[in-house]
């Protein structure tokens, strides 16, 4: 059980030789598994692909499932008359064939053009190149912020087995958790506190909670007792015997706090007024702007299917360099 | 962590109760207004003060507690439904059908949920009745929320189909339904039921989310999502600390959520 359990972690076995500890039984892949990593690469960028295009399709299907789909809220003016009213209906009666919208939809995209917002009166390609950079550095200021504190708090947790520091941690942890991201938004807009940093009390929460987890796991198992018991020093087991246990792991948690990340991104920037693709999306969900909403969505989806599956093959590709 | 738990269940029971008796607990209806005392401070006739439109803070946030308390449940049953529905049937098949069943719920995965559901909750109908909406916004949760749940009961349902006493029933001669329905499903339960408890405070977290926004519960039906967005005006009131009661319940019920929760997951 527990060699099934070491494999998956991938524990470096030239560490246990060179500490003289017990060795586990372990199935190695090898230093094949890097280069199949490598190969793969061109079917997993095919796989996104697919898995975009379908995205889409399923966006733009629940979109047209939506009861309020082809209403207009120009259609509520009162100076408009009925035959005004007909021709904005006759309008979106255009893109309620499913198939033949998203067959010209995807031909419009091969050639890059995203179409144009409607309620902006701008094309949507440069809408979002003003604005993805915006979001980006927010999320990766934010990424670096929670990983580093949530991570290093763990790691003292887990090293140092001090109850008041981990009561602590739990406790704040325990109440951000509780916080939806717009209240934290509203807390940081009172507080007059640099809206960026907001990410990062998102994304600390989980991955000090996963990390801890992982981290009092991996401490339990039966080489790093071993080393311990052989006298060795707090940051030598730690470095050698429990991070590259929890390394995969963690590095599949990369991908996850990149989604959670963009997510938390719209009440942010809506409520912290950053002018990101986040506040793009609220904006054009209050101006019931469809196209805008759909190519969001599908970016969005396209950049975490990449940070996801970029985490996936670092981690394989750990696991490979370790073996 | 048992008297945690216990306090947890006790505080949910009492606050459940006391929205349910909102009608007759609550001195005034969530959407009347007091229009000669707008942001009143707390008095025996208004406990919690008013809001800017001279509506009685403590009545609205007894009916939002209601709202959102009876229908994350429900939202987070549909979800667990769907799950158990999707995740039972190709656990239970398995091969191919389990294969097509995961590459689907894979895909679902990837989307990005919030972004989804303000795109489908901005094409509600332009005439739509707060209860209408409230109902929609809850259904929606509960139809997009069931991939992740869906992955974990398919794992679960493959080990259960695998088990020897599966073996034994079919053995003796029970059929695909009976097997599913007396065999698989009670198997399920305990999974199912962390799912359901993990899914609650994860629904009311996005309910205020939405709400804060501006796309969830449409007005004057109060919700946490629209309570809580009243700290929007809070920088006015720095000597009106009882404007924060709806965030403290809204923390001390998703926590209480929480720590229920963390037992269960312990016993599945």
């Amino acid at each position: 059980m527990i060699s099934l359990a070491l494999t998956q972690f991938g524990v470096p076995l030239g560490k246990w030789c060179a500490e003289g500890l017990a060795r586990p039984k372990i199935i190695s892949r090898g230093p094949a598994e890097g280069i199949e990593t490598l190969s793969a690469l061109p079917k997993l960028a095919a796989k996104i692909l697919i898995t975009v295009v379908i995205g889409g399709f399923l966006g733009a299907t629940l979109v047209r499932i939506a009861p309020g789909f082809g209403v207009d809220e120009e259609e509520l003016d009162a100076r408009l008359s009925s035959q005004s009213i007909q021709a904005l209906r006759e309008t979106g009666a255009n893109e309620t064939n499913l198939l033949a919208f998203y067959v010209q939809y995807l031909n419009r995209l091969l050639h890059g053009d995203l179409g144009n917002s409607r309620t902006l009166h701008r094309p949507v390609l440069q809408l979002v190149a003003e604005r993805l950079p915006e979001t980006l550095k927010s999320v990766a200021l934010g990424l670096a912020l929670g990983w580093s504190a949530g991570f290093l708090l763990a790691v003292a947790i887990v090293m140092s087995r001090a109850w008041l520091l981990d009561l602590v941690g739990s406790l704040l942890v325990g109440v951000l958790l509780c916080l939806p991201a717009a209240v934290l938004a509203l807390l940081f807009v009172l507080a007059q506190a640099p809206a960026r940093l907001l990410l990062g009390l998102v994304v600390f929460p989980k991955i000090f909670r996963y990390s801890r987890n992982l981290l009092a796991r991996s401490s339990a198992l039966p080489h790093v007792l071993t080393a311990r018991a052989k006298g060795l020093g707090n940051m030598r087991v730690l470095v050698w015997h429990i991070l590259p246990t929890a390394a995969p792991q963690l590095l599949a948690l990369l991908g996850v706090t990149v989604s959670v990340a963009f997510t938390a991104a719209i009440p942010m920037e809506a409520l912290c007024d950053i002018p990101g693709i986040g506040q793009l999306a609220w904006k054009a969900a209050l101006g019931r702007d469809v196209a805008l909403l759909v190519n969001l969505t599908m970016i969005v989806t396209l950049v975490t299917l990449v940070a996801n599956s970029a985490s996936d093959v670092v981690g394989r590709t750990f696991r490979a360099s370790e073996a | 962590m048992k008297w945690a738990r216990t306090t947890a269940i006790v505080f949910l029971l009492a606050v459940c109760a006391a929205c349910l008796l909102a009608n007759v607990i609550a001195p005034a209806s969530y959407a009347h207004q007091f229009r000669e005392e707008p942001n009143a401070s707390p008095s025996r006739q208004h406990l919690l003060g008013t809001d800017d439109l001279g509506r009685d803070r403590f009545s609205r946030v007894l009916y939002g507690t209601r709202v959102s308390l009876l229908l994350a449940p429900a939202a987070a049953l549909l979800t667990s439904l769907l799950a158990a529905f999707v995740g039972g049937i190709a656990g239970f098949a398995g091969g191919w059908v389990e294969r097509f069943v995961m590459a689907g719920t894979d895909l679902f995965l990837s989307l990005p949920w919030l972004f989804l559901l303000i795109t489908v909750r901005a094409l509600l109908p332009l005439n739509v009745s707060p209860i209408v909406s409230v109902l929609i916004t809850f259904a929606m949760l509960g139809c997009l929320g069931w991939a992740g749940a869906a992955r974990i009961i398919c794992a679960d349902a493959r080990a259960v189909a695998q088990s020897d006493f599966i073996l034994l029933a079919r053995a003796s001669g029970s059929n695909g339904f009976r097997l599913l329905w007396r065999h698989l499903v009670p198997n399920l339960k305990p999974v199912l039921f962390a799912q359901f408890w993990i899914s609650v405070p994860v629904f009311i977290l996005t309910e205020a989310n939405l709400g804060i926004l501006g796309l969830g519960v449409a007005e004057p039906l109060p919700s946490w999502g629209s309570l809580l967005r009243e700290l929007e005006s809070f920088s006015t009131a720095s000597a009106q600390p009882w404007q924060l009661v709806p965030l403290i319940l809204f923390i001390l019920v998703v926590s209480s959520f929480h720590l229920v929760l963390t037992k269960e997951e312990l016993t599945v």
